[in-house]
């Protein structure tokens, strides 16, 4: 065995989810060494005329493929990225990539806020802990993050940030914005 | 998507061996529940069967010869993840390769490991 660590290694799970076009590739990007990971072909031609591109007007193709980072925290702690395909019809893969994730991530575009609905119904009826991270794109206006918090009707101890998923250092306090939350589920205040 | 006048075998076409050739079009394995991240390793026991590995396989012995999580494999071979599986359903057949489901599946990660991930996060 090639681990010197006295431990088992630990492999740990991150999603990244949201609607289509909001940012998943771009914030897997800046954090990790990002490859794509290809799902089964045969789905690789029900995109045409299904995706709905109102509004993202730069994005005019999407693919299959899963966003799939990696960072390695230390030898024997990796943490996966997964960017899982924002639309309903991709459910099949969100159910085995949610299980025993250590939380998820759904980016928010507020032009198109009602795209992260299904996404956090989702990981609320799953119970994964998960966080909102707005993503502020060029030209979108500019919502405060409890305004966000309102229009989503998302419990208080969800968080909900700003972020520009461009820029590395906003994706790293995304992430750590995720495990801290994680963390809190998993040692409730007393009380 | 094609367009007319195109190329046929472009990369959209995909590849001239289709995925499914490759795994004499099963689409189910033992491996059907593999995690994503479980990690697998090459046991280095000889191949028993009759019809011969083939060179993915191959392959996939090689990149495990250091423990790689099924994501990894699947996006170095660059197939779709069902193609993979298969294959690693026979290779976990044959005995060729020892799978190990991450250390977290199930319950969530203990605290001490979620306080490693911030830290390591907040140094990257």
């Amino acid at each position: 065995m090639a681990y010197e660590h006295s431990e088992e290694p630990v492999a740990l799970k991150i999603l990244v989810a949201g609607g289509f076009g909001v940012g998943k590739t771009t914030l897997v990007g800046a954090i990790s060494e990002i490859r794509p990971l290809r799902t089964e072909e045969v789905l690789s031609d029900r995109g045409i005329g299904v995706d709905d591109t109102d509004g993202v007007e730069t994005k005019t193709t999407t693919t299959v493929a899963m966003d799939f980072g990696r960072i390695t925290i230390r030898e024997g702690l990796v943490v996966y990225l997964f960017g899982t395909p924002g639309q309903e019809r991709f459910w099949f893969m969100w159910d085995e990539l949610s299980y025993g994730a250590l939380g998820a991530v759904v980016l928010a575009d507020t032009r198109r806020l009602t795209d992260c609905f299904p996404s956090i119904d989702y990981f609320e009826q799953r119970g994964t802990p998960f966080i909102v991270a707005v993503n502020c794109f060029d030209g979108a206006e500019r919502h405060e993050a409890e305004d966000v918090r309102i229009a989503l009707d998302l419990d208080p101890e969800v968080p909900v940030i700003m972020c520009d998923v461009r820029r590395r250092a906003s994706a790293k306090v995304v992430l750590v914005t995720l495990v801290e939350h994680a963390l809190r589920t998993l040692t409730p205040a007393a009380g | 998507m094609t367009v007319h006048g195109e190329q046929w075998l472009d990369e959209e076409a995909g590849p001239v061996v289709r995925p499914y050739a490759l795994i004499r079009g099963r689409t189910r394995s033992s491996a059907d529940d593999l995690d994503l991240i479980a990690m697998v390793t090459a046991t280095g026991a000889p191949y028993t069967g009759e019809a011969g590995l083939g060179p993915e396989e191959h392959r996939i012995l090689g990149l495990c010869d250091q423990p790689m999580s099924v994501a990894d494999i699947a996006s170095e071979l660059d197939l779709p993840l069902g193609v993979v599986r298969v294959l690693l359903g026979d290779l976990h057949d044959q005995g060729m390769i020892s799978v190990r489901a991450p250390a977290q599946r199930g319950p969530r990660p203990n605290e001490r490991i979620l306080k490693e991930v911030i830290n390591g996060l907040r140094a990257l």
